[in-house]
C-alpha cells in the first residue's frame, strides 16, 4: 500500500500545479464554456455598439414609441375594424390577423386534400394511384414561390366582374377574386352554431362510451341513429325554433363590382391555393408513409383473429399510423404557417408585408424584424406546443 | 482483502478501495474493496444486477464512482484528464457487445487506435495488427468489416482491438453473453491463453470451466457488495454464504 | 457485399420480370385487376379517365396546337399580336426570345458562354458527388477547387476574361451558386452545431439549442429581411458587405440549422457502445468524433439530408423578394418589357420545369439510396 501511495506522490509531482489545474476535467469544461461566452458576448456587445453607432448617425430613435403613432397605411383585408388613421399597432394586430387566417385555411385544406391524395397513393386502382403519385411529385418540386406566382398570374387573366365565370349558381370567379354566396348572420344562427358545437362534443363523448361498452359487453351499441339526433336534429330544431333565417346573401355582379355574398381577393385566393396545393403534396407523402408504416403483419395478424375490416382500420391500422404522421405533420403545419409569409411577395398584406411596410415608412427596422419574429415563434411554439400534448396522447408507451 | 499473490512481490495493477456508487438513490456499489496484482486473473460473478459490470467500468471511468478510491497502475481515477489518459492506454476492455466499428475493416479497427493514441506508423501498426489477428486465430479476416463476421469471430477481433494497444490490464465485460453456445469456446480459449502469457485480466463472466481454468482468484458479488472471494476452488467448493450457494446452484442449473 | 444486395434485390427483380408477362398475357386481364375490380374501383377509373380526357385535351391545345413559337421581329421590337389574338394557345416566343436572359441574367450578352460553362460544371459536380465510389476526402478538395474555379469563371478580370461584377449575375447560374455555397459552407457548420447539441457541456449545448430554435421557428424570409436591412445597421461604419454576400449568409444560417437537426437524428441513432469502445482505446473526442460518430452517424442520414437540399434549392427562390436576379426573378422580370406583358404564365412554367428537372432529380436520388441502406439494414 505504501508503495502505491509512494507511486502516486512521485507521478503527482512529475505534474505541475498549473498543468494539473488545467487538465481537471472540471476546469477544463469551465474554460470550454467561459471562452464560448466571452466570443458570444463579445460579438454581441460588438454588434450592439456598431448598432448604437449607426442609429445615431442616422438619427433613428430606436424604441417601440412608434407603435403608438398614426400608421396612414392602408390595409385591403382586415378582420378587425381599421383604417389608415389607425396605429402601428393596430395595423401590425391586422396583418398578424391575416397570417393567421391564411394559414389556419390553408392548413385545414391541405389537411383533407393531402390525406385524399395519400390515401388515394395505397389504393389498389392503378391509375388512382398513379395520377395521385404524379400529383405528389409535380406539386413538391417546384418552388412555392414560383406556384404563387403561377396562380395569382393565371387569376389575373380571369374575365373581369361583367362576363365573371359562373361555375356553380352563385358562385363568381372574376379577376376580382371569387364570391359565394353566405348565410344572412343573425344571433339564431349563433346559437345554432353553439348548439352544433355542444352536441359535437357530446356525439364523442357517446362514442367513446360506446367502444368502451362494445369492449366491455361484448355487443355493438348502434350509434348511427343517436349521433344524427344530436348533430342533425337538435342543432335544426334550435335553428327553427329561433326563427333563423335561411336566406343566402347572394353575391351579384354589379358594374365593375360584385356586391353580396363574400369575396375574397385574388391575393388570397392565389395564396391559399398556393398553399394548399403544394403542402398537400407533402402532407400526402406524410400519410402514405404513415399508413404503410402498419406492417403487413398487422393486417395479417388482425384478420386472423377474424377482425371485420372496418375494425382493423380504426382499431389497428389508425392508431399506429397517427403515431407515425403526427410528428411530421406537426412541422408540416409549421411549414405552412411560415410559407404563408410568401404573401409579401404577391401583395397579400399578412404581418411580414404590413411590417416591411412599416420599415420602409418609419427606419424602425431592428425592431420590426424583431416583431416579425416574435409573432412567428409564438405561432411555431403554440403549434409545436398543441401537438406535442396531442402527440403524447396517441402515442405508444414504447419499452 | 487478502489476495492469494503477495502484493510484497508483486506490484498492485488495480487498487480499489471502499468504492461507492449510487444511480439516483440505487445504491449499486457499497464500500467494495478489491486489490488485483500485475499478473492475476481475477473472475467476477454474481446475479445481474449485482454491480460487476459498474465494477470494472469504474475502473477505466466509463462510470463515475462518487466515493472511495480507484488506482489503476500507480495512477490514480480522478478529475484530471491527464491521469484518465494514461489510464485508458494502460486499460483495455472487452465488451458484451462486441462494439467494433462496423465502418472500419478488422484491420483498421486494429490499427486507429495505435496510430491516433501512440502515434505508431501505419506500417507498424498493420504488422503488429496482423500478429495479433493471427494470435486469436483470425488472421485471413484482416479486410473484411465486422458485419462480415460471426459473433466469436467479431468478439475475437475486439479481443485483438484491445491487445494492439499494448495495455497491462485486460477487463472482459461478460464477453460470451451475447454470443451462441458453439462460439462461446473459441472466444474463451483465446480468453484462456491469453492468460496463460501473464496477462492481468479481471474478467465479469459466469463461465464456471473457465474461472476453474485460469483464475487465481474469483470474487461473488451480490446487491452491490464483495460477499465472498478466494480461489476458484474455494468459492465453488465450499461456498460459505447462502446467497452464493443459490447462485451456484442457478448457474449450475442452467449449464 | 454486392451479391449480398443482389441475392435480396432478386425476389423483387423476378416479380418485375414477371410483370409484362402478365401484360403480354392479356391487357384486359390487367385491367381487370387493377382498374376494374370493384363497381367502385370500375367508377373511380371512369370518371379520373373523362377528367383527364377533358383536361388532358385542353392543355395540349393550349401548350402544342394552338401555341405560338416565333413572332415576327419589327422596328421597336418583336411584334407580338399573333401571342395576343383571340383563341391562341401559349406564346412559346417569349421563351425563345428570353431564355438566355432567363437562364443568365442580366450577364453581358457577348460573355455568356462562362455562365454556361458554370451551369455544366455545377451538374458535373453534383453529378460526381452522388456517386458512392467517389465519396472519399478528394472529393471535398474537388469541390473547393471547382468553386475556385466558377468563381473565376463568373468574376473573371484575369486570363484575358473581362470582369463582371456580382450585381450583373442572376438567372439559373446564380440559382446554383446561391443553392451549392449554402450547402458546402452550412453543412460543416451544421455538424459542428449538431455535435454541440449533444455535448455535455451546459451552455454551448444551450446556445446551439437556442440558434436551431429560433431559425427554425422563423420564416426564411425574416432572414433575408435581416440581411437585407439589419445587417448594415450592425456593422461598423465603412464596412458595406454585397447584397449577395448579405443574402448568402443568411441563408447559410438557415440551411446550417435545418441540416443540424437531421445530423443530430444520425448522432442519436449510433449505439452508445461505440462511444464507450472509442473512449476504452484512448480516442479523444475529436479523434472520436471525426473517426468514428461522424462517418457512421452522416452515413445514415444521406437520404433525408438529400430531402432537405432539395428544400433548400427552392427556397433560394426567396432571394427574388430583397431584389436579387435568381432563376425565378429572372423570369418574372423577362415578361416586363410592354412586348412580353402578359406572358408570365409561360416563362413560370418554363422555369418551374428547370426547378423541378432538379429537385425530381435529387429526390428520386434519394429513394434509390434510401432503399439500398434499407436492403443493407434488412441482412
Amino acid at each position: 500500500m505504501t508503495a502505491l501511495n509512494n507511486d502516486i506522490q512521485a507521478h503527482n509531482r512529475r505534474a505541475t500545479m498549473l498543468g494539473s489545474f488545467v487538465s481537471n476535467v472540471a476546469v477544463r469544461r469551465f474554460i470550454w464554456q467561459a471562452l464560448a461566452a466571452l466570443a458570444l458576448f463579445g460579438s454581441v456587445f460588438w454588434l450592439a455598439a456598431n448598432l448604437h453607432h449607426n442609429l445615431a448617425a442616422r438619427n433613428i430613435a430606436s424604441g417601440f414609441g412608434f407603435l403608438t403613432r398614426e400608421a396612414g397605411l392602408p390595409i385591403a383585408e382586415h378582420l378587425i375594424a381599421y383604417t389608415p388613421a389607425d396605429s402601428y399597432f393596430r395595423a401590425l394586430l391586422v396583418g398578424t390577423l391575416n397570417t393567421l387566417s391564411v394559414a389556419f385555411w390553408s392548413i385545414i385544406l391541405a389537411t383533407i386534400l393531402g390525406t385524399a391524395i395519400g390515401v388515394a397513393r395505397t389504393s389498389k386502382n392503378w391509375l388512382l394511384a398513379k395520377l395521385s403519385s404524379i400529383y405528389v411529385d409535380l406539386f413538391r418540386d417546384v418552388p412555392l414561390l414560383l406556384q404563387l406566382f403561377l396562380w395569382y398570374t393565371i387569376l389575373q387573366k380571369l374575365p373581369p366582374v361583367r362576363q365573371a365565370l359562373n361555375p356553380v349558381a352563385g358562385v363568381f370567379l372574376s379577376n376580382r377574386g371569387l364570391s359565394f354566396p353566405v348565410v344572412d348572420w343573425q344571433a339564431a344562427h349563433g346559437w345554432t352554431l353553439l348548439a352544433f358545437v355542444l352536441c359535437l362534443l357530446a356525439t364523442t363523448l357517446y362514442a367513446k362510451r360506446a367502444s368502451r361498452k362494445q369492449l366491455e359487453e361484448g355487443r355493438a351499441k348502434s350509434f348511427w341513429p343517436v349521433a344524427i339526433i344530436l348533430l342533425v336534429i337538435i342543432p335544426l330544431v334550435v335553428g327553427f325554433s329561433l326563427g333563423a333565417s335561411t336566406n343566402l346573401d347572394m353575391p351579384q355582379p354589379k358594374g365593375f363590382n360584385i356586391r353580396g355574398g363574400v369575396t375574397v381577393s385574388p391575393e388570397f385566393f392565389a395564396l391559399l391555393v398556393g398553399l394548399v396545393i403544394y403542402n398537400a403534396a407533402f402532407i400526402a407523402e406524410i400519410v402514405r408513409s404513415g399508413l404503410e408504416s402498419v406492417g403487413r403483419g398487422q393486417h395479417e395478424a388482425a384478420r386472423a383473429l377474424g377482425l371485420h375490416p372496418k375494425n382493423i382500420l380504426t382499431w389497428i391500422v389508425f392508431p399506429q399510423a397517427l403515431r407515425v404522421i403526427v410528428p411530421p405533420l406537426t412541422s408540416q403545419y409549421l411549414n405552412v404557417t411560415k410559407g404563408s409569409s410568401l404573401a409579401v411577395a404577391i401583395g397579400y398584406q399578412d404581418i411580414v408585408s404590413v411590417a416591411t411596410t412599416s420599415m420602409n415608412q418609419t427606419g424602425q427596422s431592428i425592431e420590426l424584424v424583431g416583431v416579425i419574429m416574435g409573432v412567428y415563434l409564438t405561432i411555431s411554439l403554440s403549434i409545436s406546443l398543441l401537438m406535442n400534448i396531442y402527440n403524447a396522447r396517441v402515442a405508444l408507451v414504447e419499452r | 482483502m487478502i489476495a492469494e499473490t503477495d502484493p510484497t512481490t508483486k506490484a498492485t495493477a488495480v487498487s480499489i478501495q471502499k468504492v461507492n456508487k449510487w444511480y439516483g438513490s440505487l445504491h449499486v456499489l457499497r464500500d467494495v474493496d478489491l486489490d488485483v496484482a500485475a499478473g492475476e486473473r481475477v473472475v467476477i460473478c454474481g446475479p445481474s444486477g449485482s454491480g460487476k459490470s459498474t465494477l470494472i467500468r469504474c475502473i477505466n471511468n466509463l462510470e463515475e464512482h462518487q466515493q472511495g478510491k480507484i488506482v489503476v497502475d500507480g495512477i490514480q481515477v480522478d478529475h484530471n484528464i491527464a491521469h484518465l489518459d494514461a489510464i485508458r492506454r494502460e486499460v483495455g476492455m472487452v465488451f458484451q457487445s462486441f462494439n467494433l466499428f462496423p465502418h472500419l475493416t478488422v484491420l483498421e479497427n486494429c490499427t486507429l487506435a495505435p496510430m491516433l493514441v501512440r502515434g505508431v506508423a501505419r506500417p507498424d501498426a498493420e504488422a503488429q495488427a496482423r500478429a495479433y489477428l493471427e494470435r486469436v486465430r483470425i488472421p485471413d479476416q484482416a479486410n473484411k468489416f465486422p458485419g462480415q463476421l460471426s459473433g466469436g469471430q467479431q468478439q475475437r477481433v475486439a479481443i485483438a482491438r484491445a491487445l494492439c494497444m499494448k495495455p497491462k490490464i485486460m477487463l472482459f465485460d461478460e464477453p460470451t453473453s451475447a454470443l451462441d453456445p458453439e462460439m462461446v469456446k473459441e472466444v474463451l480459449d483465446t480468453m484462456v491463453s491469453l492468460a496463460k502469457d501473464g496477462m492481468t485480466m479481471i474478467c465479469v463472466t459466469h463461465e464456471m470451466g473457465f474461472a476453474r481454468e485460469v483464475a487465481d482468484r474469483v470474487v461473488f458479488m451480490d446487491h452491490g457488495q464483495i460477499v465472498e472471494s478466494g480461489s476458484p476452488h474455494s468459492v465453488f467448493g465450499q461456498p460459505r454464504t447462502d446467497r452464493l450457494k443459490l447462485f451456484l446452484g442457478q448457474v449450475l442449473r442452467e449449464h | 457485399m454486392t451479391a449480398l444486395v443482389e441475392h435480396i434485390v432478386n425476389p423483387t427483380l423476378i416479380e418485375a420480370r414477371e410483370r409484362p408477362e402478365l401484360i403480354g398475357g392479356g391487357f384486359f386481364a390487367w385491367a381487370r385487376e387493377k382498374l376494374f375490380y370493384s363497381w367502385l374501383s370500375s367508377l373511380t377509373t371512369l370518371v379520373l379517365l373523362a377528367a383527364m380526357a377533358k383536361v388532358g385535351i385542353s392543355l395540349f391545345q393550349w401548350a402544342f396546337l394552338d401555341a405560338v413559337w416565333s413572332v415576327p421581329a419589327g422596328p421597336q421590337g418583336p411584334i407580338t399580336d399573333s401571342c395576343r389574338a383571340l383563341g391562341s394557345g401559349a406564346c412559346w416566343a417569349v421563351i425563345r426570345e428570353k431564355y438566355r436572359f432567363i437562364l443568365f441574367g442580366t450577364y453581358p450578352f457577348e460573355q455568356h458562354w462562362r455562365p454556361a460553362i458554370v451551369i455544366a460544371l455545377f451538374v458535373g459536380l453534383f453529378v460526381v458527388s452522388a456517386m458512392k465510389r467517389f465519396w472519399r476526402i478528394e472529393l471535398a478538395a474537388l469541390w473547393g477547387l471547382m468553386l475556385l474555379l466558377i468563381g473565376l469563371l463568373m468574376w473573371g478580370g484575369i486570363f484575358g476574361l473581362t470582369f463582371v461584377s456580382q450585381a450583373n449575375w442572376g438567372g439559373l447560374a446564380l440559382t446554383l451558386i446561391i443553392a451549392t455555397i449554402g450547402v458546402a459552407i452550412a453543412f460543416p457548420l451544421s455538424v459542428l452545431v449538431a455535435l454541440g447539441r449533444r455535448s455535455d457541456l451546459p451552455f454551448i449545448k444551450w446556445l446551439c439549442v437556442a440558434y436551431v430554435e429560433v431559425i427554425r421557428g422563423v420564416p426564411l424570409i425574416t432572414l433575408l429581411f435581416m440581411a437585407s436591412v439589419m445587417f448594415p445597421l450592425l456593422m461598423p461604419e465603412g464596412v458595406n458587405l454585397d447584397k449577395l454576400v448579405r443574402a448568402q449568409i443568411a441563408i447559410i444560417l438557415f440551411f446550417a440549422a435545418y441540416l443540424a437537426e437531421v445530423v443530430r437524428g444520425g448522432l442519436q441513432a449510433l449505439p452508445k457502445g461505440q462511444y464507450e469502445a472509442a473512449y476504452v482505446l484512448g480516442l479523444s473526442y475529436w479523434q472520436t468524433s471525426r473517426r468514428i460518430v461522424l462517418p457512421q452517424a452522416l452515413r445514415t442520414v444521406i437520404p433525408p439530408l438529400v430531402n432537405n437540399f432539395i428544400g433548400f434549392f427552392k427556397d433560394t427562390s426567396l432571394v427574388l423578394i430583397i431584389g436579387l436576379y435568381d432563376l425565378l426573378h429572372s423570369a418574372q422580370v423577362a415578361v416586363a418589357e410592354p412586348a412580353w406583358q402578359g406572358f408570365g404564365v409561360e416563362t413560370y412554367i418554363f422555369a418551374g420545369l428547370i426547378y423541378f428537372a432538379f429537385c425530381f432529380a435529387m429526390s428520386r436520388y434519394s429513394q434509390w439510396l434510401e432503399f439500398g441502406l434499407n436492403m443493407l439494414r434488412h441482412r
